[in-house]
């Protein structure tokens, strides 16, 4: 690890004018992406912006409609949520999915969803509920918020503050475990909506994507037979040591039918 | 005597006490006044041409004490690392053995060779200076697998190795092998990977050097399985400088695994630098930098044949296996893929004739060597699956064509046809005793619950015997070792009855400490308390080999027992002067020296009295102190061995295997603390299942880039992938070692692939899928299933 400098500031708007000041500087949230990639120089920040102790960034908030998760929730916190468990339980098994009990006791989903891993199981969620990414400056739908690989629609000195979750009728996760890592290799968000359901994908590509053909498919019958023979196009898909294009296309549908199967029980 | 833990019991080991009260000393725990920090800077290359290291830039950083590189090491006169075997082809050529230079000199061989050290006052302050060598690569095409490194155009990785080809080896009757063939009523054929793997134990390597110019010594902490070896090594062949100026101190050590177990340039280097820079130095690895730099095991292409009569009984077996080497010889690199292989392709069989031809091939990867196991776990896989493959081709029950085949345990001692001689086992009552354990009977109602949820359930057999207790020396110098592979121990009885056990062999995970105090406690009568275990440190103990090829408790124990005899012995002859009365009337039993059919007795702690205040003591004959040593080499190797069954059930879906049971009855001889045996049988089989299911190092081919770097990558088993398993013993005593030991460390890693594989080609044998390579994994799983074309259930 090379030497930074280290900031923890009080407040959101400090924290926004640290990092538009300092060039090249990183935020850190939890720590579990940036601390291992500085433990292996393969980045070298002149300076971190520490969010911990930020006020009213944490906590996990019941709207009726809408549920809104603070930047710096922890995963054990979403996953042990007792609220969620009644009102969105495919969220709060998401998160008991991450990482082991290490990462989720320090990592959040305000990091994981800036990180935009495209192997994370929090933008499934984010896009698969069609959630609003808030930031200091902004409200941003998930729609327009992934770009692609660890890219964000954050303009540079945007932070996330938190997540605003529509509750849907219903929802489920399903995710295959990379063998190694533990990330998704492939994983499938399903939720449904009164006005429609929508399909979200991790792991099988350079991003997280929506799978139209399933929404429509769901929609019109929200069973896991609507959707066992739609089969997803590789061209884009990843293909590596653990598993190639095919496979990710082929457990794409089964991991969906999997995630109706959830959101069903 | 209170307090005896003798053979057979299972107390808690003795050395938890410091490991999990955060009281052990590791090699990263050591601190030295004036202790600088060592980075190695490794090449980013599979295979290049190493033009030029230009230094300023670096060593104008602040901090920086000096950059040592291959040029440094050459005008030192410094030696190259030695391979600990040769080996010779058929016709008594040696293997060809390039020089191994401790930091690269001319060329890089493969991504993660040393090309320079960079000594610093702080690790940071050295990694800094280590980004800013500049050095000139002129890249070459790399070549990582042995099929591509012999193939005509490969890439040479020394101008005068022709086809990157170390040695052409065999073993056996070839012509009696073919006639056997020529009147064979079936021939089943297999071709088969065994997958590379890297060995993780808990803790990376670390080396701490210092030397002290007043006495002329060096001193080298390392993770090491044997640092006397290292020494050896290292003293004469390396730094060149006398064995009595050097001390090796291998500490609390986190695992080894056999990644331990060779002598690394990195020793080398740091115990040249330390003298060189008269300050001491300290280097940790990380968990990457060990990917790059650890021995790998494994990594073999290999053809098998196995010729039957037609009642299924083996007439002759054989086998060609190109084996990488990696871009060097490693310490026992080209003994493993050789003399621990093809000895043990006999199995449990009766099978008449054996050949085996094996390649030994240098390629632009990490060097090759042992890996717990080490050579025999390659061939009982080859062999176990050769057997399911020729049952199935003739139609006759797996279980069956074992029974047809093995040593029944009156033929012991077994001759083989390929060297080896088995002194004892009895692989039919393992056999039985699994089956009956695993519920062999049940399996098909398990099988039909199974496909009633649309998963393919599976049932896999390995019937095997290894080689251990590595190694009888004279045997072991005719198949090539450069050394000895007996083992020592001194037995320091104190003036108070304790015990001090100083031995050569090198604890780090398993239970030395607990199970050699138990033999000494049962053998001298002592309190299992008042003995301790003393090893790792060249300054301390007499010699020794180390630990590794099952040997500690086969060798190592043997030689404890031997000392501890002595110390009887001569304890008989100071009870002997004391009671007034001959040395052949003396009985000792549990701690009590009596005379016999007398109520006349003298205390082990009053004869370790009398032997240090001895004033009542025939000082004539005799001399005063209880201190006695022994060396031990081994007859022969010992042959554990068993059977291992596994049951597995796919998800034709997503491919995933999942292990549902695990049974293993072994044969290791006597136990000495089952708990212990028990321990190292689950961590040896859960190893043998990450062979089978999930390890993997890739390599990419061209570049050389390791693919699978890092934990995220190289997928190591876990607790959530193993079912409980049932672990027993049925053993036969070795009839050569003292205790009837066998050793137990390697049973587990050579016993388990081959089950795990068969029960899953047993899962899916009903679609024609007659051999998966491992690691059978979801995507390769599911692969062999599209291949198969079968119409993947949807729901």
């Amino acid at each position: 690890m090379k030497s930074f400098a280290y900031h923890q500031p009080s407040q959101v708007p400090e924290a926004a004018r640290l990092l538009g000041a300092l060039e090249d500087s990183k935020i850190v949230a939890g720590g579990m992406t940036l601390i291992p990639t500085l433990k292996q120089r393969l980045a070298a920040p002149p300076a971190l912006i520490d969010l911990s102790k930020l006020p009213g960034l944490s906590g996990i908030k019941d709207e009726g409609p809408t549920i809104t998760i603070g930047a710096m929730t922890r995963h054990a916190d979403v996953a042990r949520s007792a609220m969620l468990a009644e009102r969105l339980p495919a969220l709060a098994t998401l998160a008991s999915l991450i990482g082991d009990p290490a990462v989720r006791n320090r990592g959040t989903i305000g990091g994981s969803v800036a990180n935009n891993d495209p192997s994370a199981d929090y933008p499934a969620a984010v896009l698969g509920l069609g959630a609003t990414v808030v930031t200091n400056i902004r409200d941003i739908p998930a729609d327009q918020y992934f770009v692609g690989l660890f890219e964000t629609a954050l303009q540079p000195g945007e932070i996330i503050t938190a997540i605003r979750f529509p509750v849907p009728l219903k929802a489920g996760y399903a995710k295959f475990k990379a063998p190694a890592s533990r990330y998704a290799l492939v994983g499938v968000f399903v939720a449904q909506f009164t006005d429609g359901v929508r399909v979200a994908v991790t792991g099988a590509g350079p991003g997280v994507f929506r799978v139209p053909p399933m929404e429509q498919a769901l929609a019109q019958h929200f069973d896991p037979s609507a959707i066992a023979a739609i089969k997803i196009d590789t061209e884009g898909l990843t293909s590596d040591i653990h598993a190639e294009a095919d496979y990710r296309a082929h457990l794409v549908t089964v991991m969906a039918k999997r995630a109706v199967d959830a959101a069903l029980s | 005597m209170s307090n005896v833990i003798g053979i057979g019991a299972a107390p808690k080991r003795k050395e938890d006490q410091r490991f999990l009260t955060g009281r052990g000393n590791y090699v990263s725990d050591i601190k030295i006044p004036g202790m600088t920090a060592g980075v190695f800077v490794r090449s980013p290359h599979g295979h290049a041409v190493l033009r030029g290291i230009d230094k300023t830039a670096a060593l104008a950083l602040p901090g920086v004490i000096a950059i040592l590189t291959g040029e440094d090491v050459a005008a030192d006169g410094l030696g190259t690392l030695p391979c600990g075997w040769g080996i010779s082809n058929a016709q008594g050529v040696p293997m060809k053995e390039p020089p191994f230079p401790v930091l690269a000199q001319g060329k890089v061989r493969f991504v993660g060779d040393m090309v320079a050290l960079v000594i610093a006052e702080t690790p940071e302050q050295a990694n800094a200076a280590a980004d800013l060598l500049d050095i000139d690569y002129e890249v070459l095409p790399a070549v990582v697998g042995v099929l591509d490194a012999v193939a005509p155009g490969a890439p040479q990785l020394f101008d005068d190795i022709p086809n990157n080809i170390c040695c052409d080896w065999e073993l056996g009757d070839k012509a009696a092998v073919e006639a056997a063939f020529r009147k064979a009523a079936h021939i089943a054929k297999l071709s088969l990977v065994n997958n590379r793997l890297i060995g993780n134990p808990m803790e990376p390597r670390a080396a701490v050097a210092d030397y002290n110019p007043g006495t002329g010594q060096h001193a080298l902490w390392t993770t090491s399985q044997f640092p006397h070896v290292v020494r050896t090594l290292m003293s004469g062949l390396v730094l060149k400088v006398p064995e009595h100026k050097v001390r090796v101190v291998a500490p609390d050590v986190g695992g080894g695994f056999g990644v331990k177990q060779f002598h690394y340039g990195e020793e080398a280097a740091l115990a040249w630098a330390a003298k060189r820079v008269m300050r001491p130095v300290k280097w940790v690895a990380s968990r990457s930098e060990g990917y790059l730099s650890d021995r790998h095991g494994r990594d073999h292409v290999t053809e098998a044949e196995l010729a039957l009569d037609e009642t299924g009984k083996f007439l002759a077996f054989r086998v060609k296996t190109l084996a990488n080497m990696g871009g060097y010889l490693s310490t026992f690199g080209p003994n493993i893929p050789t003399n621990l292989y093809a000895p043990l392709l006999g199995g449990v069989y009766t099978t008449p004739a054996i050949y085996c031809n094996v390649k030994v091939v240098f390629t632009n990867t990490v060097p090759v060597d042992a890996y717990r196991g080490a050579g025999r776990p390659e061939a009982t896989f080859v062999l176990e699956r050769m057997v399911d493959v020729a049952a199935a081709e003739m139609g006759i029950d797996r279980v069956e064509i074992r029974r047809r085949n093995m040593i029944p345990k009156e033929a012991y001692p077994y001759q083989t046809p390929v060297l080896v001689q088995y002194d004892s086992g009895d692989p039919m009552g393992c056999l039985d005793g699994a089956l009956a354990a695993a519920d062999v009977a049940g399996f098909g109602a398990r099988k039909a619950e199974s496909a009633r949820r649309g998963k393919f359930r599976g049932l896999g057999y390995s019937t095997y015997v290894e080689a251990c207790g590595l190694a009888p020396s004279r045997f072991a110098g005719r198949l090539g070792a450069r050394g000895g592979l007996y083992e020592s121990a001194t037995v320091r009885v104190h003036p108070g009855g304790q015990v001090t056990v100083l031995i050569g062999t090198h604890n780090h995970g398993q239970g030395h400490e607990t199970t050699f105090a138990q033999i000494v406690s049962e053998k001298l009568g002592v309190a299992f308390d008042n003995v301790d275990i003393v090893f790792g440190d060249t300054d301390r103990v007499q010699f020794g080999m180390g630990t590794y090829g099952s040997r500690s408790l086969v060798v190592g124990g043997a030689a404890l027992s031997k000392a501890a005899d002595k110390v009887i012995v001569k304890g008989k002859k100071i009870a002997a002067h004391l009671l007034e009365t001959s040395e052949q009337d003396i009985h000792f039993e549990a701690g009590k020296f009596s005379v016999a059919g007398t109520d006349r007795v003298k205390t082990f702690e009053e004869i370790a009295g009398a032997a240090y205040v001895p004033h009542n003591y025939p000082l004539e004959v005799l001399e005063p102190g209880l201190e006695e040593q022994a060396y031990y080499d081994p007859v022969n190797f010992t042959y554990p061995g068993g059977c291992h069954i596994c049951e597995v059930e796919i998800d034709p879906e997503t491919g995933v295997v999942q292990l549902l049971n695990y049974t293993a009855v072994d044969d290791v001889g006597t136990v000495i603390n089952p708990m212990i045996v028990e321990g190292q049988l689950h961590g040896g089989i859960v190893q043998g299942v990450g062979q089978a299911l999930f390890e993997n190092a890739v390599y990419d081919d061209g570049s050389g880039q390791l693919l699978s770097g890092s934990l995220m990558d190289y997928c190591m088993p876990r607790a959530d992938h193993m079912p409980m398993m049932n672990i027993a013993t049925h053993s036969t005593l070795c009839t050569h070692t003292p205790m009837g030991v066998k050793g137990c460390g390697e049973v587990g890693t050579i016993g388990s692939p081959a089950a795990v594989i068969n029960a899953v080609v047993d899962a899916l044998s009903h679609l024609g899928v007659t051999h998966v390579d491992m690691p059978a994994t979801p995507n390769r799983i599911w692969r062999l299933l599209q291949n198969a074309s079968l119409p993947i259930a949807a729901e």
